[in-house]
């Protein structure tokens, strides 16, 4: 009989829910009471839902269980210790038998996630025991020329998974074709869509796929610096980096000649970002890390002709990076037999919203956002109705509920108004108001714009004040005109991806629900009944048993009526907070 | 990240015993290095936990970038702060998933607790109040992030818990 092993899922979202206690836990019980058995960690497998997860392998069967806490640890330890079986009902994943969660995992492809929730990230050896920078020694071994990656890369029909969608190949090869002795290999892990956290998720789950990922990328274009640009929001991703960069330097995967290849040198580090979205922009990132602010500039010259330090420079996202390996060690082919014809390959998506099961999904190109939603996410949370859903964060826009056909490929959701972005996907149900969200994402843009183009600047700010009377109850006739005649000369006449993307939000929300801003401008009535000002708080006075619950809990005391009296809010007085609603047990508060 | 952040502008006077001496090691490593003042700053602030105008004209006066570089670097990241903070810094999650979840409600509750508004800081200098646009914690949303800690599936009511416990402990 071998020994127990405990493996606890330790990404952020992870140890957020509690994971870091678990941990501590088994540790405590293997120290202190003797028990017998191996303990060990990994990063996120995408089951956020679950979290706290730990995975069990006994007799060499993998049962993965969820939700566990410190007393569920202790039960299942002595359980399995005791039969060698699992407990059913908390098992979310295994190979043995069908559990409550199969179809999120069945329908998923990984690639990308292909070690994540499976190798502890901060050991070398399980990467490489996991096909691990196979890649580079199999360049090496063969001798592919740089031109045979390059087009290999092409070939696979990987594009940009940052949410430009530019071939990956083809972005290689201008860098290659510049001859300069000195190039730039950056990775921009500067995640800042809010409500995305696949780059984070793979560099806390498997830094060392990245790192490959660059390896390979430098060696195609002639690089001998690195750098991977991260945000400093992501403590643990930074610092599971630089574990596995000091790794990789002392197994030779970075250094002088590297896998014995003749004159290819290279070192890569960590850059923290300050925090800024618009350095997820190409030239402002390059800005960033030559220590400036982070504003964009004027392309051409692109920065595959002058980049960082005005040296060649190429720039992939940390997603693109880590699906490199993969397609050189199993080949173009293989990797194009998945997605669509112009979207190859699979793509990592971050769920999230009123959905049952948010987490991190890897899904073939092609697959419908009905799909994506029913099948993987398990449908919305308390059984309310699919309205829409937010792609590509704030240069995204949304897909509604009508649509839910439409297949994710570049194209196709570039055709609804959305872009694909990075892959946030943010799903809202009928109590989310539409002119709201598009108020919230240009908040965001309004903040995060750099202030170079006078567009971007002012309009974005003048968009904003426009959505938020609209959401206040004050939005006059002409205001949908106004903001698209406004959305159309912002993305016209601003320098960069912020700016021209900034009013996806608004005009893909006017474009699908139309009917939202008219009611909010005409009728003074948020149909989704989320917008405060335009919401009146009233005692439905059949149901009310005059228990005073919500009298005592009204923050400015608003509700009049005493014991066993039917109560009455005052709308003078009323600031619209919700309390009396969330308090009263019998149903006797609407909102209208 | 820059939603409401801690105003970028100095609005309180510097505490008088900044010790300069502390960053006398950070000027030594980057001082003539390419790109070197982001990381300058940072260090900076992870010794004060802001930036001291004190501090700046130090490293203006050392490593020859102007003043006026340095102040617009400090003000265009979010990460940077002009004014010294609370010892527990709350950051409160908006960014979408959190937004949908009803972030909103958790500011309003912790504001109306610590009698504060967004970016301010406690009389009693426990806790500083910031709103920031994705912890990358979407599906425990909405989350709130205290120090290294982070709360998840938060509401109004449990967010101030949160609070209470913190001060509990302060106090004892």
């Amino acid at each position: 009989m071998e020994k127990l092993k405990l493996i606890v899922g330790m990404g952020s979202c992870g140890i957020a829910a509690g994971a870091g206690k678990v941990f501590d836990k088994i540790k405590y019980l293997q120290n202190n009471e003797q028990l017998d058995i191996d303990l060990d960690q990994t990063s996120c497998v995408g089951m956020c839902y679950r979290e706290p997860l730990v995975e069990i392998i006994d007799n060499n069967i993998s049962y993965l269980y969820g939700g566990i806490d410190e007393e569920k640890v202790e039960e299942l330890i002595e359980h399995h210790q005791k039969f060698h079986l699992p407990i059913k009902e908390l098992v979310v994943k295994t190979e043995e038998f069908k559990t409550i969660d199969n179809e999120f995992t069945d329908s998923q492809v990984k690639i990308a996630l292909r070690n994540c929730g499976y190798i502890n990230p901060e050991r070398i050896e399980e990467y490489i025991a996991n096909n691990g920078y196979k890649a580079i020694t199999k360049i090496a071994e063969n001798s592919l020329s740089q031109e045979q990656i390059i087009q290999n890369i092409i070939d696979s029909g990987l594009r940009g998974r940052g949410g430009g969608g530019f071939l990956t190949g083809l972005k290689w090869r201008f860098a290659n074709n510049n001859k300069n002795a000195e190039k730039y290999i950056i990775c921009n892990a500067d995640e800042g869509d809010p409500g995305a956290f696949m780059d984070r998720s793979v560099l806390e789950g498997d830094p060392h796929s990245v790192i490959e990922g660059m390896i390979i990328g430098a060696y195609a274009i002639g690089a001998n610096d690195g750098v991977i640009y991260c945000r400093a929001e992501y403590p643990l991703a930074i610092k599971r980096l630089n574990i596995a960069l000091a790794q990789a330097r002392e197994k030779g995967f970075l250094g002088k000649n590297i896998c014995g290849i003749k004159n290819f040198n290279l070192d890569i580090h960590v850059k923290e970002g300050a925090g800024a979205f618009v350095c997820g922009e190409e030239t402002a990132l390059i800005a960033s890390v030559e220590g400036e602010r982070g504003m964009p500039r004027k392309r051409p010259p692109f920065p595959a002709a002058s980049g960082l330090w005005k040296k060649p420079t190429n720039i992939n996202n940390v997603e693109t990076f880590a699906n490199i390996p993969w397609i050189i060690f199993n080949g173009a082919k293989e990797y194009a037999k998945y997605g669509t014809e112009k979207s190859k390959g699979t793509k990592v998506f971050a769920l999230t919203g009123k959905i049952n099961r948010g987490g991190l999904v890897e899904v073939p190109m092609g697959i419908t956002i009905k799909d994506i939603i029913y099948k993987l996410g398990g449908g919305i949370q308390n059984g309310k109705k699919f309205k829409a859903v937010q792609l590509g964060g704030p240069s995204g826009g949304c897909i509604p509920a009508y649509l839910d056909d439409t297949i994710v490929d570049y194209d196709s959701v570039n055709a609804t108004g959305a872009i694909m972005g990075s892959g946030g996907m943010v799903v809202m149900d009928e109590s989310t108001c539409m002119v709201d969200m598009a108020r919230f994402f240009l908040d965001f843009t309004q903040k995060e714009s750099c202030g170079k183009c006078t567009f971007c600047r002012i309009g974005t700010k003048r968009m904003l004040e426009i959505l938020t009377r609209i959401t206040e109850g004050e939005g006059k006739e002409g205001d949908i005109e106004k903001l698209e005649e406004l959305s159309y000369q912002i993305k016209d006449s601003s320098l960069c991806g912020l700016g021209q993307t900034a009013p996806n939000p608004v005009l893909t929300t006017i474009k699908y629900f139309r009917n939202e801003y008219e009611a909010h401008i005409r009728d003074k009535k948020c149909p989704a009944k989320s917008c405060t000002k335009l919401l009146t708080y009233e005692v439905i006075s059949e149901n009310c048993t005059g228990c005073t619950i919500c009298a005592v809990n009204c923050p400015t005391n608003a509700i009049d009526g005493g014991k066993k009296t039917i109560h009455f809010i005052r709308q003078d007085a009323c600031i619209k907070c919700g309390a009396c609603l969330t308090k009263c047990n019998f149903d006797a508060i609407k909102i209208s | 990240m820059r939603i409401n952040r801690i105003a970028a502008k100095k609005l309180q006077t510097e505490p008088k015993e900044v010790d300069l001496s502390l960053i006398d090691s950070l000027i030594k490593k980057y001082k003539g290095k390419n790109g070197n003042l982001i990381p300058i700053l940072q260090g900076i602030q992870a010794i004060y936990r802001y930036l001291p105008e004190s501090a700046l004209r130090k490293i203006s006066d050392e490593t020859g970038h102007k003043l006026s570089d340095i102040y617009g670097v400090a003000t265009f990241y979010a990460q940077f702060r002009l004014n010294p903070v609370g010892k527990n810094i709350i950051k409160v999650c908006h960014g979408t998933a959190c937004h949908v979840q009803d972030a909103k409600n958790i500011t309003t509750a912790l504001k109306e607790h610590l009698k504060i508004e967004d970016g301010q800081t406690t009389p009693d200098g426990l806790f500083t109040l910031e709103s920031v646009a994705c912890l990358g914690c979407c599906s425990l949303a909405p989350v709130m992030m205290i120090g290294d800690d982070t709360f998840g599936k938060l509401s109004g009511k449990s967010a101030v818990k949160v609070i209470r416990d913190i001060k509990k402990k302060e106090n004892n």
